[in-house]
């Protein structure tokens, strides 16, 4: 039953963000730590034992796949309500923060993708006989 | 009377009203990407566009700080964009995401998180300082603020900064934000943003999680759950590392 997928999914969010909050209690700040990823892996194990042993029955993957389709409908939707005059008339020293730390992250990118496939193959060389 | 009903029907059922804006919005998008671009930019990236422009419209038009969300009728919008759903859709991008390459990558994006919040901290400071911020409390509060528009104000409010300044480390933040969802699918092939690996690194260096959501989704939708991995950690971290070390590393060079 395609609610079954459905309860599944909203069980793995609902779950992860009980661990992400207390993880924020227990480094003592107010946020939620990786609640939303914690759910994520739940739901990637779930799906990667589902080939193995537990077998989830066609209906049930479309109650998640649905959700999953979802995801660029509500990413606009969320687009729609970003407070982005705030954003645009925010004077100066907001623009140039924003504007300067994404152009350093973006051009990081290349630079730690590099470094991480380096020691990537290291290890594996390491670890071969 | 036709306008009053209708527009009551609408409120009355504001998620539903949200589901055929968004349907609309989608099919607009794609039209466009299709005829005026000959589909080499993706209809979702134009759709996320035209949404901010939606925002900025409402935003200017009601004052508010929802976007087109604070009118009336189109609150459902607020509510399907909210922070719930979208994390609801998140979760169930990652439904067969391979695990492999998260636990092969995990320490990478672990340290992406934590560089992530690092770098854009520093940038933040030395604009406070090069507009002329001197104490240490309001250089870090903006210097949380260009982590994400979260960690700013939690900073603030944990060192007892000015709002004026923590108003600012909000917009530093939703600056990012809405560059990050508008800017990755343009830069995305000259920084190598074709592989989980690099998402996750991509997730963890920028850390907004609506950036990163709007941002893949217009690149790749195949490499969501990657970033968004990373992404989620990032505020935490933010939350963490601003108020405490990184405060202690400005108060020491401010004297």
């Amino acid at each position: 039953m395609i609610v079954y997928g459905v309860g599944i999914l909203a069980f793995c969010m609902l779950t992860g963000m009980f661990v992400g909050d207390l993880l924020g209690q227990i480094i003592g700040v107010k946020a939620n730590v990786g609640g939303v990823g914690i759910a994520m892996l739940m739901l990637i194990v779930l799906s990667s034992l589902s080939s193995k042993k537990v077998q989830l029955g066609q209906l049930t993957q479309h109650g998640i796949t649905f959700w999953s389709a979802m995801y660029i409908p509500i990413v606009i939707a969320m687009a729609s309500r970003q407070n982005v005059v705030a954003a645009v008339s925010s004077g100066w020293l907001a623009v140039i923060a924003g504007v300067g730390a994404v152009a350093l992250s973006f051009a990081l990118i290349p630079v730690f993708t590099k470094l991480a496939q380096r020691s990537q193959q290291n290890q594996s060389e390491a670890t071969e006989p | 009377m036709i306008i009053e009903t209708l527009q009551a029907v609408m409120i009355k059922n504001s998620i539903i009203t949200a589901f055929v804006f968004v349907a609309v919005v989608m099919w607009v998008s794609y039209w466009l990407s299709d005829k005026l671009t000959r589909g080499h930019v993706h209809g979702s990236a134009i759709a996320i566009a035209l949404g901010l422009l939606i925002a900025y419209v409402g935003g200017a038009f009601t004052g508010g700080s929802k976007g087109i969300a604070d009118i009336p009728v189109l609150t459902g919008v607020g509510i399907l964009g909210g922070a719930m759903f979208r994390d609801f859709a998140i979760v169930a991008t990652a439904f067969g995401a391979d695990l492999d390459s998260i636990y092969k990558a995990g320490w990478v994006g672990a340290m992406s998180v934590i560089l992530g919040v690092v770098i854009s901290f520093i940038v933040g400071v030395v604009v406070a300082v090069l507009f002329g911020y001197k104490d240490a409390v309001s250089i870090s509060t903006i210097g949380a603020g260009a982590a994400t528009y979260i960690v700013g104000p939690v900073t603030g409010t944990a060192l007892g900064a000015q709002s004026d300044v923590i108003a600012l480390s909000v917009a530093a933040g939703l600056v990012k934000s809405v560059l990050v969802m508008i800017g990755t699918p343009f830069v995305a092939k000259s920084v190598g943003l074709d592989n989980p690996l690099s998402a996750m690194i991509y997730g963890g260096l920028m850390g907004t999680t609506s950036g990163v959501a709007g941002g893949l989704a217009a690149t790749d939708p195949k490499l969501v759950p990657y970033g968004a991995m990373t992404a989620t950690f990032y505020t935490g971290v933010g939350c963490l590392l601003a108020p405490s070390l990184l405060f202690m590393v400005v108060r020491f060079f401010t004297g």
